[in-house]
Parts: structure tokens; C-alpha cells; sequence
């Protein structure tokens, strides 16, 4: 029975060193790992956690950056956790995680609005101060909106009237993941202010990017093919409206015919800009909004406010308004153009 | 086939149009990928002709397939020795941010420099896995499972919310993928090159054929003598190296990335192995089939979005091409059984 | 039972013997993590221990039952890479019904009903057919998980009765243990008392070592493994339904990559991928402390970067050093055989 011996020996010594791996993996976690502020004090706890949609990302980069300074300028501790994969579920144990460690506050952006809510529900029952941004969930004690739906849309649609104010054209939208919350709702409130408010425009098609650079290079490629007289496109994510003006760049008969905007990050569009593929697209300040949810997670946890309607606070940035539904907005949408571009670093 | 005919006329002569469908047989896969992407090529640009007849048009068709063709032949000839490579995908994403990256950091290394050093980086990574196989004995599914996770986990922790910027990228670099020699895109050389000279190394080169032997059977090829540790290492180089020279394409291409890059191509070059003959059980497959495989799955991804086929569909199309590919092997190879024993009773 | 027996004919004492099993080696390694993170991680038992019990037990459940049937499919010399996707299409498929307005029981047994279809088509092309395993899921895995993404398109379904899905989040009463935990342990009976106690199981084992082996002594392999695979879809989709109760939302990409997470469990229990050993304990027990690890990590603020490169590792190690050994052990038998 010779195999068995070899079988027992493997055996035994695979799982001793799984595990003696990962102990001290543990350990050598435990020792680098700061020693853990559980606000036990009676003073206000100001430790809080941001979960960007997924590490790695970075958009997220920037606002978590701001989210960042703020909370150490009002000497929080800042803490970022997350997963690699924008899966609905994948910040349920981060969540739990800072329930555990006794926060302060999450900020988050969800990537489901309803996947993390028994979580997020349990987060409150503790005493934890919720705040979304950017993608909101059904249940948190405010929202930090970076524009209203409204708003995004409308500032997209001036841009397209300016460029097609009465003859006829065709455009096209291309977005991000087809299940993002925010991205939806873009694209809904734009398809009905150009049929309200622009007759002449016609949106001709919505294709998905998926968040990935060559899904959306194939996507805006796909788009303009499949449709030989199209006018131009309008991109409310970012990675479609980089890889739509990649495209363009990669093609220089189609500048000039297809018309371009949505919403970007000027690190990744400047260039295009500036070499004149495309002129103008819109965002709001990054890293203001990140800033903007560390300090309503601040007045949230001072009592400052609840998150009921009409509540109001200041901050280092400007006084800001809880609108309806514990909605607080960043501001109108920016639009950046070759001469501001160079202005921002996110 | 050939020299037995005319050593042996009486015995052969009525067996010949028999070995003809054989052999038929044999082709039907490269021809059978041939008519379909012609066949795929012809309905797309009938519904938009601007699909092939137009600068871009041509232009992404033929330079989108160098990806797809790296990483497959990569992949099939480690399946070819009966095991597979999970990790491809991850090394494409840490090669592609190690090219960008080094494009940045040191601006005064020529580009060939750039290349060779990520195509070794490339190498690097992929002779971790197969030292771990070869050596040690560990079973190929295993050991590349685990360095998917890993060098997944190195990406995001090396590249953070960081990612390659366009400007990083020099001009002349992105010139290249974009130019094109009468017609042919400079990366579709690239492709061919690799399949030409990956083709004449596993069918001319002694190392190639035993590649075939051990992956047919490896007890016999112990037996037989073969270096089975080094031709188990061997191809596990070769598919890191080329997952490199994916990275490289890829940064050609899209000038961008970031800690995403390549996530879920292991499936993708797999499809396009299968797709082209390769078997999972080893000891089966051509280089140039895997390429037309590769070349076909890289036009339906481009295809589709022309055709107005929601992306949301495509995976669960390049799903039924795997699930039929295999089906119509082994029906193939039970036909091709069946006669055989006609043959030997009659 | 025939890894079993050749254990006890072995000369060592008994405590030895159980000591040595990867099993109780792992549970130990599970015991020493705790403890050591009860002593060093200083809100390791916050808010209370049956907060971290649970949670950790919850957050581990899907995998732990995704792993039992699969578990006894690798024992074969098989796998099935498409219980993720399978997982997705039933999640997709229970909330399409149940937004439809079909009762949510009978949407519930129809959803686990598909993933059985999937086991069976998987089965089929497998053990008639005679395709490898490997091939032919990792076709399934894009063709199901692209059914599953195409099928609710741009929408999810989260409109579930809310205290259906807390009840699925829900402890035993006043225990930490979860109920989806009380689900696994019977699932685990069932399929442990398949696999260690029955002729069927022990035709499992005998495929794993030896497919001609085992079918002259009278094992019928092809219905084996169609019955796994057939086992293995029925259980990734009754997953999928209780995942999306326990989440209270119905989409398309719901598992995906829990393929990988379950079979580096399996892996790490001691179950050989090439078939024929090792114990549905030990896949279990490597799920609990790959779980455990994880919230450990977790806690100390260490995000799933980390946790990639650390699971990756640690399954590269843990097989690497095993195959050293026996490498080692079988040299060592060599030279005593011959002297």
C-alpha cells in the first residue's frame, strides 16, 4: 500500500503548510497593520471607511484622494477597503468588516443598490453613519450626488442643441455597464429632453461599453459602422467617451464628421482635446466629491444633521443643502474644454 | 499518405479516395474557419458596408486579431502537452501596465528595449508556472489557478488607482499599430510572424514534435527518452512570452490601462485554441488552425456590435462555439474510428 | 472506504495516524487563526463573537455548498468549471419568474430545475458523448453565464418579500449559525453518507484511481458521473436561489468566479485534482479556513488585493510543498524497499 503512504504524507504536509502560510501571513498583517482606533471614547468617532466600487480604479483614486484630505484635516482617521471586482456582493465583508472595527462612518459607492443593504441595514443598527456617493443604495443616511440626473443630462444636452441647434441629425449613446443605476438614469433623462427639447435630434442607438477600454473601442466603432449617417455620440461614462475619442483619433476621416461629448476625466481626455478630435465634455470635481462625503459624514456624526430634508451645514468647501430624499448635490456639471483642461490633475 | 501510394500501388490504390475524405476530414476544421469568417466577414459588411470599406474599417479587422492570435498560440501549445495556462489573462494585465509604465519611468530606453524587456518580463512570469509544473510534479490547473489569483492580486497591488496614461505612450509606438504595409496592419505581421515561425518550430523542429509526444502520451514519451521536464517547462515559457507580447500589443492598441487589463482573455485564448482544434486532452492541434480560431473569435467580437447583436449575448455565443467545436471533434474522430474498422474487417 | 482502510494498515500509532490527516491539521491551523486573531486583532470579536461567527459563516456558505458535489466530481478525475455560471443563470431565472408573477416556491424549484438541465447537458456531453470535462465546461461557463447576463439584460430583480430574504440571513435561534449554515450541514450528510458509506461513493473513489479498474469490478461510470454532474447543477442553482434571497437581488452575473474560490478550497482540503483521494472533510475544512483567513485579513483593514495574492500563494505552496514530500517519501520508501 505504498500509495497510501505517499498520499498520507502529501496530504499532511499540504495543509500544515497552507496553513503555517497563512498564519503568518496574519501575523506579519497584524504587526504592520495600525493598531485598531475603536472610538471607545466618548469623544466623537471619526474613523471612517471609503468603499470605492472596486480598488483599482481611478476615478475612485481621485475621490477617495479627496475623501482623504478632508478627513484628516478634521484629524479622522482614514481608512480604504474594498474588493477588486465591482460584483454586486463584494463589499458585503468590508462592510461587516467596518462594523467590526467600530467606524465612525462609511462612505460608499454602491455597486448595487440593493445587494449591500441588509449589511449597510446592520452598519446603521450600529450606530454607523452612511453616506453613497456617486452610485446611490436604497438604504443610507445621505447621498452625495455629484449632479443631479437632471442636471448631468441637461448640461449633456445643451452641448448637443449648441452643436445641432435645427437641421436633423442622428446621434447615439454609448454607456458604461448596462447595470449601473446612475448610467441608466442618465440615459433615460437624456433620450427624453432631446425628444422634448430637441425635434430635430434623433437618438438613434445605446450601446454598452461594459467599463472595459476595448469593449468600448469596439462599441464606438460598432456604433458609427452600424450607422452610416450618424452625427455624432454622446458618452456619459468615462471609459467610453476615452475610447470613443480613442477611436476617432485612430481615424482621422471620421473627426470632424462624428461629434462627440460625455462625461470624462480630463487626465485621460486631455490630449484628444487638445489635438482637436473632439472639443468639449463635462464632469463635475472628483475630488471635491469625495471631500463633500467626508464632511457629511462628519456633520452626519456630529448631529450636526440627519439626512432629513433641508437640513443644512458649511464646510471648508461651501455650504451645502440635504435636499429631498437625503440628497445632497455637488454642484452643476463643469464642462472642460481645451483651454481649462490643463487646470485639473484627476 | 503520398509515399505509401507509390511504394505499395496494388494495396493502396482502391484505399485512396478513402484517405482523401480522411484527410479532408483532417482540413475540415481550417476550412471550415475559413468559410465562416468569410462567410461572417461578407453578411456584416452587406449590412454596413462601412465595415470593411472604410479606412478604419479595414484597418481594425485585420490589427484586433493580433491579441487574440498571441495569446491563443500560447495557449495551444501548452495544451498541446496536456496542460493549460489559467493565468494569461493576468500576466497580459501586469506585462501591459510593466510596458506603459517603463515607457514612463524610462523615457530614454529605446522602444525595442521596451518590448524585449516586457516580452522577458513576460517570460518570467510564465516560467514560474511551469518550473512549478515540470519540477514538481503539480498539476498545471492548479498551479496557473493560483498565479491567476496572484498576479491578479500583484497588478492591483503594484498599480493601484494608478493607469497608464496615452501621453506616456510614445507617438512613433502607437504609429506603428496603426500603419500598415500595402494594406496589412503592421500588428497583423506581428501575428503572422509568430504564427510562422510557433508553426515551423512544432512542426519542423524536433523540440515541437516532441511537444506533440508527451502531450499525446506522456508515459510513452518517458519511456521513449524524452526531456519530459524541459518540454513540460518549455511551452510555459513560450505562452508567458507571448502573453508579453499581448501586453505589448495591447498598449499599442489602446495606449491606456489599467489593473483590469486582460481580465477573463485565459477563457478567451482557450476558446480560440478549441475553436481551432486544439484538444483539451493533449497531443492535438496547428498552430495556423488556432490562428484562423483566434482570428475568428476576434471578428465576431468586432462583428456583433455592427450587426446590432447586443454585446450582453456575446459570451454566451463564444460559449456555443467552444461547446460545438468539441462536439463536432469527437464526432469527426468517431466517424473517422468507425471507418477505420471497416477497413480492418473488410 | 479504500482510502480509509489502506490508512489503518499503516504502523503507526493511532493518535499519529488522525493527527497526520490534512483534515485535522487544517481544523488545528483554523483554531491556532482564531486564536491568534482573538489575542492580536484587537476588534476581532466586535461588536460581539456571534457578530464575527456569523458573518464569517454567511459570507462562506455559497462556496461551502457549491463545494460538495464538485468536490465529489474532482474525486472522479473530473470537474466542472461552469457551478458559477450555473449559480448566475438560476439567480437570473428565479427573478425573471418571480418578477413575471409565477409564486416564488414554484420559481424557486423551476430556477434549480434549470441548473439541473445544465448538470445534465454537461453530463451528457461528458459521459456520452466522451468529451474532456475541462472542455466542455469552460464552454458551458461563457455559454450559461452569457445566457444568464442576456436574459435580464440591463435590469435586476430586488423586489423579493423582505422577510424571506432576512429570514435567510437569520441565525438559528440564539446561536450564531446561520440558517443557509444549517442548509450546508445537511447537504454536507447527505453528500459525506454518498461519498464515504455507499457502494456509489465508493465507485467514486474507485473512477478517481482508475477508470478500467473500475469498471471491471463492476462500477457503471458513465451513470456516475452523470449523476454528479446532474448533482453538481442542481446544487450551484439551489445556491443561486438562496444567493439571491440572502442579497435580495436577481442578476445575471451573480457567482461568477466562485468556480475558482470552490475548487482552491477543495484543493487546499487535500483532495488530489487528479481523482480518487481525498475526504469530503477536508474540502469542507479547507472552505471554513480559507474563510476564516480571509476575515482575519479583512479585519486588519487588508483588502482583496492582498487577499488575492495570498490565496493564489498559499494553494501554489501548499500543493508545491506536498508534491516535494511525496517526492521525498516515495525516494525514502525506495531506498528502505531495497536495503
Amino acid at each position: 500500500m505504498r500509495f497510501s503512504n505517499i498520499m498520507r504524507g502529501r496530504h499532511g504536509r499540504v495543509a500544515g503548510v497552507a496553513a503555517a502560510f497563512a498564519v503568518s501571513a496574519i501575523v506579519l498583517a497584524g504587526c504592520s497593520a495600525p493598531a485598531g482606533d475603536t472610538g471607545a471614547s466618548g469623544e466623537a468617532n471619526y474613523n471612517i471607511v471609503v468603499m470605492p466600487k472596486s480598488l483599482g480604479n481611478k476615478y475612485f483614486g481621485a475621490s477617495d484622494a479627496g475623501a482623504k484630505s478632508a478627513i484628516e484635516g478634521f484629524g479622522g482617521t482614514y481608512s480604504e477597503a474594498g474588493s477588486n471586482e465591482a460584483a454586486p456582493t463584494s463589499q458585503s465583508p468590508f462592510i461587516q468588516t467596518a462594523i467590526q472595527n467600530g467606524a465612525g462612518a462609511i462612505i460608499l459607492a454602491a455597486n448595487d443598490p440593493q445587494a449591500v443593504c441588509a449589511d449597510l441595514e446592520s452598519a446603521q443598527a450600529a450606530g454607523i453613519k452612511v453616506v453613497t456617493f456617486d452610485s446611490d443604495t436604497n438604504c443610507r443616511d445621505a447621498f452625495i450626488n455629484q449632479a443631479t440626473v437632471d442636471g448631468v443630462a441637461q448640461g449633456l444636452v445643451d452641448l448637443a442643441i449648441a452643436k445641432f441647434p435645427t437641421e436633423p441629425a442622428q446621434l447615439a449613446i454609448e454607456s458604461g455597464g448596462p447595470n449601473a443605476t446612475n448610467l441608466n438614469a442618465w440615459v433615460d433623462a437624456i433620450k427624453s429632453k432631446i425628444a422634448e427639447q430637441a425635434p430635430n435630434i434623433e437618438i438613434v442607438d445605446v450601446v454598452y461599453g461594459n467599463d472595459v477600454d476595448a469593449d468600448a473601442y469596439n462599441a464606438a466603432k460598432g456604433v458609427i459602422t452600424a450607422h452610416p449617417d450618424l452625427d455624432g455620440i454622446i458618452a456619459p461614462d468615462s471609459v467610453s467617451v476615452k475610447e470613443a475619442a480613442h477611436y476617432l483619433s485612430d481615424t482621422p476621416e471620421l473627426q470632424g464628421k462624428i461629434w462627440l461629448t460625455g462625461l470624462g476625466l480630463p487626465s485621460e481626455l486631455r490630449d484628444y482635446v487638445k489635438a482637436g478630435v473632439f472639443d468639449q465634455f463635462g464632469l463635475w470635481d472628483v475630488g471635491a466629491l469625495g471631500q463633500l462625503a467626508a464632511y457629511t459624514a462628519k456633520a452626519l456624526i456630529d448631529g450636526e444633521i440627519t439626512g432629513a430634508e433641508g437640513d443644512t451645514f458649511s464646510t471648508p468647501i461651501g455650504d451645502y443643502t440635504v435636499g429631498k430624499g437625503g440628497e445632497i448635490v455637488l454642484g452643476p456639471l463643469f464642462v472642460f474644454d481645451a483651454k481649462n483642461v490643463d487646470d485639473f490633475d484627476f | 499518405m503520398t509515399i505509401r501510394q507509390i511504394k505499395g500501388v496494388a494495396t493502396a490504390a482502391p484505399r485512396a479516395p478513402r484517405q482523401t475524405v480522411l484527410s479532408w476530414i483532417f482540413q475540415a476544421r481550417e476550412l471550415s474557419l475559413i468559410v465562416v469568417i468569410v462567410g461572417l466577414i461578407t453578411v456584416t459588411t452587406l449590412t454596413q458596408p462601412q465595415y470593411l470599406f472604410s479606412e478604419g474599417g479595414l484597418r481594425d479587422l485585420l490589427r484586433t486579431p493580433t491579441l487574440y492570435i498571441a495569446l491563443a498560440v500560447g495557449q495551444a501549445i501548452v495544451m498541446i502537452t496536456r496542460n493549460i495556462d489559467l493565468s494569461m489573462g493576468s500576466i497580459l494585465g501586469l506585462t501591459a501596465y510593466f510596458c506603459g509604465n517603463l515607457f514612463h519611468e524610462a523615457p530614454f530606453l529605446p522602444i525595442p528595449v521596451v518590448i524585449l524587456l516586457t516580452l522577458v518580463f513576460g517570460a518570467v512570469l510564465g516560467s514560474v508556472n511551469g518550473f512549478l509544473v515540470a519540477f514538481l510534479k503539480v498539476p498545471a490547473l492548479v498551479i496557473t489557478l493560483g498565479t491567476l489569483y496572484a498576479y491578479r492580486g500583484i497588478s492591483v497591488l503594484w498599480i493601484g488607482g494608478n493607469f497608464i496614461r496615452p501621453e506616456w505612450v510614445p507617438t512613433e509606438f502607437k504609429q506603428f499599430a496603426l500603419a500598415n504595409v500595402f494594406g496589412v496592419s503592421n500588428l497583423l505581421i506581428v501575428a503572422l510572424i509568430v504564427v510562422l515561425i510557433a508553426g515551423w518550430f512544432m512542426t519542423s523542429r524536433r523540440t515541437g514534435r516532441d511537444l506533440y509526444a508527451i502531450g499525446s502520451n506522456p508515459d510513452a514519451a518517458v519511456l521513449y527518452g524524452l526531456r519530459t521536464k524541459w518540454l513540460t517547462l518549455i511551452p510555459f515559457v513560450i505562452s508567458g512570452t507571448l502573453a508579453g507580447l499581448a501586453g505589448v500589443v495591447y498598449v499599442s492598441i489602446y495606449a491606456t490601462g489599467d489593473s483590469k487589463v486582460g481580465l477573463g482573455f485565459e477563457l478567451q485564448a482557450v476558446a480560440a485554441a478549441v475553436v481551432g482544434g486544439v484538444a483539451v486532452s493533449g497531443g492535438v492541434g496547428r498552430i495556423w488552425g488556432v490562428a484562423l480560431g483566434a482570428f475568428f473569435l476576434a471578428t465576431l467580437t468586432t462583428a456583433l456590435p455592427v450587426l446590432s447583436i447586443p454585446s450582453l449575448w456575446q459570451q454566451a455565443i463564444v460559449g456555443v462555439l467552444i461547446v460545438g467545436a468539441i462536439t463536432l471533434d469527437r464526432v469527426f474522430f468517431l466517424i473517422r474510428q468507425n471507418q477505420a474498422r471497416k477497413e480492418l474487417s473488410a | 472506504m479504500t482510502i480509509e482502510t489502506t490508512y489503518l494498515r499503516h504502523d503507526r500509532p493511532l493518535w499519529r495516524r488522525l493527527l497526520l490527516r490534512p483534515e485535522a491539521i487544517l481544523i488545528a491551523a483554523i483554531l491556532l487563526i482564531v486564536v491568534l486573531s482573538i489575542l492580536g486583532i484587537p476588534n476581532y470579536l466586535r461588536p460581539n463573537p456571534g457578530y464575527t461567527i456569523s458573518t464569517l459563516l454567511l459570507n462562506a456558505a455559497p462556496i461551502l455548498i457549491l463545494l460538495l458535489p464538485l468536490t465529489l466530481i474532482i474525486a472522479t478525475g473530473e470537474i466542472d468549471i461552469s457551478v458559477g455560471s450555473t449559480l448566475g443563470l438560476s439567480s437570473a431565472s428565479f427573478g425573471l419568474m418571480f418578477a413575471s408573477g409565477i409564486p416564488l416556491p414554484l420559481a424557486a424549484i423551476l430556477s434549480v430545475l434549470i441548473g439541473g438541465m445544465v448538470g445534465a447537458f454537461n453530463g451528457f456531453l461528458v459521459t456520452v458523448v466522451g468529451l474532456p470535462s475541462l472542455a466542455v465546461t469552460i464552454g458551458t461557463l461563457a455559454l450559461v453565464r452569457g445566457i444568464a447576463v442576456g436574459m435580464l439584460g440591463t435590469t435586476s430583480v430586488t423586489s423579493f418579500p423582505s422577510d424571506l430574504t432576512s429570514f435567510v440571513r437569520s441565525t438559528v435561534p440564539g446561536t450564531p449559525v446561520p440558517w443557509l449554515i444549517v442548509v450546508f450541514a445537511a447537504l454536507a450528510i447527505v453528500f459525506g453518507v454518498l461519498l464515504h458509506f455507499t457502494a456509489f461513493g465508493r465507485g467514486v473513489f474507485a473512477i478517481g484511481l482508475s477508470t478500467e479498474t473500475a469498471t471491471f469490478s463492476g462500477v457503471n461510470v458513465g451513470r456516475t458521473k452523470f449523476v454528479l454532474f446532474v448533482l453538481s447543477g442542481l446544487t450551484a442553482a439551489l445556491v443561486g436561489v438562496m444567493f439571491t434571497l440572502q442579497y435580495s437581488n436577481a442578476i445575471g452575473s451573480n457567482g461568477s468566479g466562485f468556480e475558482l474560490r470552490a475548487i482552491t478550497a477543495i484543493v487546499l482540503g487535500g483532495v488530489s485534482i487528479w481523482g480518487g483521494t481525498g475526504t469530503l472533510l477536508g474540502a469542507v475544512v479547507g472552505g471554513l479556513f480559507i474563510a476564516t483567513v480571509n476575515k482575519s485579513l479583512q479585519i486588519l483593514g487588508i483588502g482583496d488585493d492582498a487577499i488575492y495574492v495570498i490565496t493564489g500563494s498559499a494553494l501554489i505552496i501548499s500543493v508545491v510543498v506536498g508534491s516535494i514530500a511525496s517526492v521525498i517519501s516515495t525516494r525514502r520508501r525506495a531506498t528502505t524497499s531495497t536495503a
